[in-house]
């Protein structure tokens, strides 16, 4: 029996059978989690009566119908009416006029989606700022009963927040802030505020305070050393922050649906609404999911390298 | 440049007394060096100089001015700390050129970059300015931190142990650039140390400190020759000093109320001997010198001899006390 010894083996290093397997199990895994969402974006492209086939299709002629339903609202018309109409202007108008229908006016959606915009952007932009300061002042002050502080403000998140929707629906009634953006914003930055103190004292915590001395003597305010010291060097929390806070307000149903119904309802209590005719218009619903996830999509690429050193901060000491 | 004078500070932290009533008056140009174990309470007296710190009791002067309630920022100090001394997020040449732009200067661009350029310069950096302050090798770090300090002309440069993270080597050679540096500038500096080298080399006067409180100053020379007590003699050279006590050993006419005597190397008259009453028992050779240490009874004495010495281990030597350092039993140097 001989042993053979070669620089090849690394007790360090995983062996090319071990990155392989785990490879594998990574891409089964997207893949399990990925089929939904090809599911929904598949869906966009398909005609009404491909969606609801059975047996599902796989392969389909793609159409934009989705897309022209889910930006339209449409009456339907005799063929007299349609025939005597001119020429088609645009692709939706031909897809419409072939179901005998005609383009009546421009759908919720675009509105709905940009009150999303809003109300994501606007509360995750509260709750960070207010994160940011508040983790600041934990961080570096002497603040009295600050542990008691940090367990209240932790402690908001004890239990779901939809286990108060009826008391903040009465208060919001109440006060008129139902159906509105402001109220929108507030309540998505009040859930969210617990969460960015906590990350961000965190990070702060780890940016030595010799900085911001080294900073004040170098003549500069407490104030100007947090902007020009503290934010850049803690850009890594935030980023990893504002992330977390800006999945949660985009993606969120249940307030949604309760509190806004016009004026301020965002894309996600709109999208289950489209109905066509005879019922869902699985298509339409199948483009706005679609296009609901590009934001989302963007802001975590832009921050992905931010989000990766986030998530991993702080577990390994240096 | 200024001078700068403190005045019977004292400052507390809970039960913790950091700095009790210490006095210290620095001369414009001078270089002080205050020496002390860790916790002794010289980064609180460096910290309390740049207002990092309010002190309980006591004042701070600097150019005639109180500085009583005033930030750090108007004090017109620099401050070199001992680690974390570099904004990662900046580049070396953006990290030179911070204290200058700052809201309470705000100098001109193109002044700032000619005095960044000149320190660095002066520091032998120029080819690293445009590299992001975290590429740099730990020497260069903390050049660049000292020049971030040099920039400005404040009143007095506050160092905190700024070469302690370096290895040896690098020390010494920044030890001797530093000096070249203060000389150069004629500059005022307040630097703290547990290092002893650092202290006798660069200093022109030396504060032993302990315990928050200033025990002696005086010029290394002084320090070193003339420590007022056992605590300072022992702060000081190297191999540490040998405490015996009185009448151990053969020491001439000794003051009145002598209980502990001081030896060092240069207080040793060693000589080979059949009967003598001490034995050699390990000779350490370090290169540049030799250390012996020699077994007097229960008693360790550790000095050093010359490399060409004959001496080995287990030969019997006689050991002779040259004018050594008396100490009466409460430790106070007694002529």
């Amino acid at each position: 029996m001989s042993i053979t010894l070669s620089t090849a083996h690394s007790v360090v290093e995983p062996s090319s059978l071990a990155k392989r397997s785990a490879g594998f199990i990574v891409i089964l895994y997207a893949l399990i989690t990925m089929a939904p969402l090809f599911w929904i974006f598949a869906t966009g492209w398909k005609t009404p009566p491909d969606s609801i086939s059975y047996p599902p299709k796989i392969v389909f002629g793609p159409s934009l119908e989705g897309y022209c339903n889910l930006f339209t609202t449409r009456t339907r018309q005799t063929a007299d009416y349609i025939n005597a109409l001119g020429p088609p202007q645009g692709t939706c108008d031909e897809v419409t006029r072939r179901r005998e229908m005609v383009i009546a006016g421009a759908s919720n959606y675009a509105p709905r989606f940009v009150n999303s915009l809003i109300i994501a952007f606007g509360s995750t932009f509260l709750a960070v700022t207010l994160g940011v300061f508040s983790a600041y002042a934990f961080s570096r002050f002497k603040i009295p009963l600050a542990d008691d502080l940090l367990f209240f403000i932790l402690s908001t998140r004890m239990m779901p927040p939809i286990a108060v929707a009826i008391p903040i629906y009465l208060m919001y009634r109440e006060i008129g802030l139902s159906d509105t953006k402001l109220g929108m914003i507030l309540l998505y930055t009040a859930v969210n505020v617990s969460l960015a103190v906590w990350l961000l004292k965190g990070f702060i915590d780890e940016i030595p305070k010799e900085y911001e001395e080294a900073a004040m003597i170098d003549g500069y305010t407490r104030l100007h050393a947090f902007f020009k010291v503290v934010l850049p060097q803690a850009a890594t929390g935030i980023a990893a922050t504002a992330i977390f806070c800006l999945i949660f307000a985009w993606n969120e149903f249940a307030f949604a649906v309760l509190l806004t119904s016009g004026e301020a309802q965002t894309a996600p209590p709109f999208i289950p609404t489209i109905i066509g005719e005879g019922g869902m218009d699985w298509p339409a619903v199948g483009a706005g999911t679609t296009l609901f996830l590009i934001p989302i999509l963007v802001f975590t690429i832009l921050l992905r390298k931010h989000l990766l050193r986030g998530i991993t901060f702080g577990a390994v000491r240096k | 440049m200024a001078e700068v004078s403190i005045k019977n500070i004292s400052k507390r932290f809970k039960s913790v007394m950091a700095v009790s009533s210490l006095s210290l008056d620095i001369a414009d140009g001078e270089f002080v060096v205050l020496l002390g174990p860790t916790g002794a309470g010289k980064t609180t007296t460096l910290r309390l100089v740049a207002g990092l710190e309010k002190p309980d009791e006591g004042e701070i002067t600097i150019g005639g001015q109180g500085m009583a309630g005033l930030a750090p920022s108007a004090r017109d100090v620099a401050f070199v700390f001992q680690q974390y001394s570099l904004y990662p997020h900046l580049s070396v040449f953006d990290n030179l050129a911070f204290p200058l732009r700052s809201p309470a200067r705000r100098i001109p661009e193109n002044e700032v970059k000619e005095r960044v350029n000149q320190v660095a310069e002066l520091l032998r950096i120029p080819h690293k300015l445009a590299n992001r302050s975290t590429q740099l090798s730990g020497g260069e770090m903390q050049r660049v931190a000292i020049g971030r300090a040099l920039v400005r002309q404040p009143s007095i440069y506050l160092m905190d142990e700024p070469l302690s993270s370096l290895d040896a080597k690098l020390r010494a050679d920044l030890r001797l650039e530093l000096k070249r540096i203060q000389e150069e500038l004629g500059a005022t500096i307040l630097y703290v140390t547990h290092d002893q080298i650092e202290a006798m080399t660069m200093a022109n006067r030396i504060g032993v400190i302990n315990e928050g409180s200033l025990i002696q100053l005086g010029s290394p020379r002084d320090i070193y020759e003339n420590p007022q007590s056992i605590y300072v003699a022992q702060r000081l050279g190297q191999p540490q000093i040998n405490l015996l006590p009185a009448g151990l050993l053969p020491s001439g006419k000794l003051p009145a109320g002598t209980q502990t005597i001081g030896a060092r190397t240069e207080h040793f008259d060693i000589q080979k001997k059949p009967n003598g009453e001490a034995s050699v028992d390990w000779i350490e050779h370090l290169g540049d010198q030799n250390r012996l240490h020699v077994n007097l009874g229960e008693r360790r004495i550790t000095t050093l001899i010359a490399p060409d010495s004959n001496l080995k281990s287990g030969d019997r030597v006689a050991l002779k006390l040259v004018r050594p350092l008396c100490f009466s039993a409460s430790g106070e140097r007694l002529g």
